[in-house]
């Protein structure tokens, strides 16, 4: 008992507990828990008792050296230690069954919205196939409330190894698997940000494969839904020079290049389009602004992973980073977004969170400097 | 009661040679030698003892150090890869280098004896099946030196216990480390086949006259439950590390999910083995419960029949409840539903054990030596360790229990809790016979209380971050969780342990050299094993034993009263 309520006190300091349910199918499974612990608490209390009583009853004392009456069984006690034990069972698993299947086969709302959460090593990717967005590490959702009821229906899948998505104020977890869509569901009641992290061993970096759920008013949602459907520009014009085409040594450049290689039907992902051709001034290069920034992001191996919407880096392994300084934390959750962070995240990702799969690309300190300055614009 | 008024009954007396002398003599080289090339069941169990006591010892370690890492968020005492291949190594000996071997070790010493045959059926398969699983233990520690994996060279596996595909594939784990795992459970998997097949052939083929199956001490019939187990589980586990093994180097695509195999077939294979190894490890300390509670309740045991049945019951009922470990992964509702109800069966048969011990104690003498204390805290840690296990199979809460530290904490209870304080009331109970020599009962009553305290400390508050949304395997955590002290009792709880296993070890050493005369039958109990000197000749028994009841030593000690006249 008293160790319940030291539980309970703890419970109160900690927003990951699963006796706090904000959703739904965490609140099913918060009452089922409530039964389950009554009943195993009231067995427990019971047995320990009785043995607790035997255990003092039948003490040998000291001076008694004879033995007890040998007893060899007896059929009818036999017989009620099992009958009884089955009629708890009968109990408990109509129960299980009951919140079972009205969780795992709820049926889908034509109100409800769609997510496909793709696990990565050591981060999420979340996409929002109703409006075309692409974002990673914090979901945004909408509030659902019994009048305007919005609830979010999750395809969970996996990039490499198995992950599992939990949350446990929203929802119980489900696990992600490559080759394989998982389904699940939540409908959070109320606004906030809820925590949780990959509960399936995934390697090096599973602990800091972190994970926040943003609970948003609707219309805050659709205005979050809007500014991650806007693209990213490209900063930097392509020169007089580069805009000719008939001009050989600079062909195409930034998104001039790629809106003309599309219409004279090179494929997307040939030299051609891509805008390095751009030469930057000697005094461009060495200043700290974002042009710079974007231009040796361009140049660099960043665009093999990173996608920045709208501008020539379309990488699909890593986060995409359209809209970067609209999250809150960087790596999965492994530190906050601050310009000090991303400036060391860059410089070297194994200082923050070592395993990361990121590499340490060598630039030179101002070429970090610059790249930050750059993503410090994707808002 | 002691052993100096024991009538003399030709049959059992006689196979007491008290002339046999217990020293040995020889050279040093020839005493290591005569240890390597034996082939005495008596001498296998205490190399399988020793062995799992040393790995014991380094897994316990292995475990100190994650607790020194959990102590504080954010902590940096030890690389996450390093705690990776931490928490891997420490469950993987813990089961296959610990669980196993301790149990062999004393099935292979103790089952011969209960059913009064001088040998296991297969003295040299069984040395075999020692050696090999030396091996195994010995191969899988060298890739701490040899293995090359994710961090460069000198790594150890760094999967998880379970080795979760598509993480043990190459590419997601290069380098040797998956392999010398893989290869290393697969030695002993052959091992641990030997001595199934041993004991098989040992309980059926081997009993003296007149030791019927239904006359057969609990003890032998839960070892031949178990190694039926091993046969039916440990075959999956290897035929899943033959399939990883042509993954990674035949270019197999079973488990490799980018070329189509699937992660779900190894979590299938895996737990088809897994969970009856958890009842390879627990019924085995059922069977030493079944013979030391009764002992120092002075009471036979109750319901001998019922315990026979819900042995074999639990051996049956644990082929199916495998995938109540992946209610997360994706199964139907169907699924979900029929595992839980097999799982929640399995509660019948042991809800019958555990009644009929407490029915063993009601009505005795209970005399409180060092065995009965922990069977005692065997007896209170079941029933909590059972009551949390029927918390998880109910599918739809273990949504939220799942991986997470409520299960370490479920788990560690019945390994810990029933199966490492039965083990050591086996050791206490036995070392007399093992030796000759008493262990030490202050020292003992020191161990008891400190493992008890620093159990309790560790495994109970464990189950608290769990219910907070602490997931197992995670090298650290984050500050604002309320996670923080509970992790901190848990550790000091983990450290109290280790003093206590600490005492243990020095008990063993010092009682073998200073402690107690034990004499052949130092507790006044029933069995066979207490009819021999202490400890048994090569041979055993001068005399093949015959018997004509359950306790034939009662029948002896009692002839007004005994046990034969009432089967």
């Amino acid at each position: 008992m008293a160790a319940l309520f030291c539980a309970g006190g703890v419970a109160a300091a900690s927003p990951t507990s699963i006796f706090a349910p904000a959703s739904t199918p965490a609140r099913e499974l918060n009452n089922l828990s409530i039964f389950v612990l009554a009943i195993t608490g009231l067995i427990f209390v019971g047995v320990s008792g009785l043995l607790v009583y035997a255990l003092v009853r039948y003490r040998a004392r000291k001076e008694d050296v004879t033995e007890p009456p040998q007893v060899f069984g007896s059929l009818q006690i036999e017989l009620s230690w099992t009958i009884i034990p089955i009629l708890i069972i009968v109990v408990l698993f109509l129960t299980t069954a009951r919140v079972l299947y009205k969780l795992q086969d709820a049926p889908e709302p034509a109100t409800a919205l769609d997510v496909t959460v793709v696990g990565h090593q050591f981060w999420w990717e979340f996409r929002y196939p109703q409006y075309n967005v692409t974002t990673a590490n914090e979901l945004h959702v909408p509030v659902s409330s019994t009048a305007a009821p919005r609830p979010t229906f999750m395809k969970l899948t996996s990039a490499d190894v198995m992950h599992s998505f939990w949350v446990p104020e929203l929802a119980g977890k489900t696990d992600l698997l490559p080759n394989r869509v998982n389904e699940m569901w939540i409908d959070p009641q109320k606004p906030g940000m809820y925590v949780g992290q990959c509960a399936q061993f995934c390697g090096s970096e599973h602990a800091k494969m972190l994970l926040r759920v943003y609970v948003d008013m609707p219309d805050q949602f659709a205005q979050w839904i809007a500014n991650q459907q806007r693209a990213q520009p490209e900063l930097i014009q392509p020169t007089p020079a580069a805009q000719d085409p008939s001009e050989e040594s600079a062909p195409n450049a930034g998104n001039a290049g790629i809106v003309r290689a599309a219409a004279s039907r090179i494929p997307p992902n040939s030299p051609a389009t891509r805008g390095n051709i751009v030469a930057v001034s000697g005094e461009e290069s060495q200043e700290i602004s974002a042009q710079a920034g974007q231009y040796v992001f361009e140049h660099e191996a960043c665009i093999s992973c990173h996608t920045v919407a709208g501008t020539v880096a379309t990488g699909r392994y890593g986060p995409d980073l359209t809209h970067l300084m609209s999250r809150e934390t960087l790596a999965s959750g492994a530190a906050p977004n601050t310009r000090e962070n991303l400036l060391a995240w860059i410089g070297d990702p194994n200082q923050i969170k070592p395993g990361s799969l990121m590499p340490a690309m060598h630039l030179s300190d101002r070429q970090n400097e610059q790249i930050t300055a750059y993503l410090l614009t994707l808002k | 009661m002691g052993a100096e008024s024991m009538p003399t009954v030709p049959g059992i007396e006689a196979g007491l040679d008290r002339t046999s002398g217990s020293t040995r003599t020889g050279t040093y080289l020839e005493i290591v030698h005569s240890w390597i090339v034996t082939v005495d069941h008596k001498r296998l169990g205490i190399l399988y003892i020793c062995y799992a006591l040393v790995f014991l010892l380094v897994a316990g370690v292995e475990a100190l150090m994650i607790r020194v890492q959990l102590f504080f968020p954010h902590n940096n005492f030890v690389s996450p890869f390093s705690f990776n291949r931490l928490f891997t190594m420490h469950g993987t000996t813990m089961v296959f280098l610990v669980g196993m071997p301790i149990l062999f070790g004393f099935g292979n010493y103790l089952v011969p004896l209960m059913i009064g045959a001088r040998d296991m059926a297969f003295p040299r398969l069984n040395a075999f099946s020692f050696w090999i699983s030396a091996f195994a233990g010995l191969l899988l520690y060298y890739s701490f030196i040899g293995g090359v994996g994710l961090a460069g060279a000198g790594s150890a596996p760094d999967v998880a216990w379970f080795a979760y595909a598509p993480l043990t594939e190459r590419a997601f784990s290069p380098g040797h480390t998956v392999d010398y795992w893989a290869v290393a459970l697969v030695a002993s998997g052959i091992g641990s086949i030997g001595t199934a097949i041993n004991i098989i052939a040992t309980v059926f083929c081997m009993r003296c006259k007149g030791m019927t199956l239904f006359r057969m001490p609990l003890l032998p019939w839960l070892y031949a439950t178990t190694a039926f187990l091993v046969l039916v589980a440990v075959s999956p586990l290897t035929a899943a590390q033959a399939m990883l093994m042509i993954d990674r180097y035949l270019g197999g695509h079973f488990f490799d999910t980018q070329a189509g195999g699937s992660a779900i077939l190894w979590a299938h294979f895996f737990w088809i083995f897994g969970h009856p190894e958890v009842y390879v490890l627990v019924l085995p300390v059922f069977a030493f419960a079944n013979e030391i509670i009764p002992v120092f309740s002075r009471k036979a045991i109750f319901g001998y029949a019922a315990m026979v049945a819900a042995s074999v019951g639990i051996g049956f009922i644990s082929l199916g409840v495998w995938a109540h470990h992946m209610f997360t992964i994706g199964m139907t509702s169907f699924g979900n539903a029929f595992f839980t109800l097999s799982t929640m069966l399995v509660s019948i048969p042991t809800g019958i054990k555990t009644f009929n011990w407490l029915a063993t104690i009601w009505g005795g003498k209970i005399r409180f030596a060092t065995p009965m204390l922990f069977s005692v805290a065997f007896l209170f840690q079941w029933v909590i360790a059972g009551l949390t296990g029927i918390m998880l199979s109910i599918s739809a809460w273990n949504w939220q229990l799942h991986n997470s530290y409520f299960v370490v904490a479920h788990f560690h209870y019945v390994l810990v809790g029933a199966i490492v304080f039965m083990i050591f009331a086996a050791i206490y109970y036995w070392y007399p016979k093992i030796t000759g020599r008493m262990l030490n009962e202050r020292l003992g009553k020191w161990h008891f209380w400190l493992m008890v305290i620093g159990f309790h400390m560790t495994f109970d508050v464990m189950h608290f971050p769990g219910l907070l949304g602490m997931p197992r395997q995670i090298f650290t955590y984050e500050p604002d969780r309320g996670w923080t002290l509970l992790n901190q009792i848990i550790s000091v709880g983990g450290f109290i342990q280790g003093i206590a296993v600490l005492v243990f070890v020095y008990n063993m050493v010092h009682s073998y050299f200073r402690g107690k005369e034990a004499g052949p039958d130092p507790w006044d109990a029933w069995t066979l094993e207490w009819s021999t000197t202490s400890p048994p000749p090569d041979y055993n028994f001068v005399v093949d034993p015959v018997v004509a009841s359950r306790r034939p030593l009662w029948d002896l000690k009692h002839p007004e009263d005994p046990d034969s006249a009432f089967e």
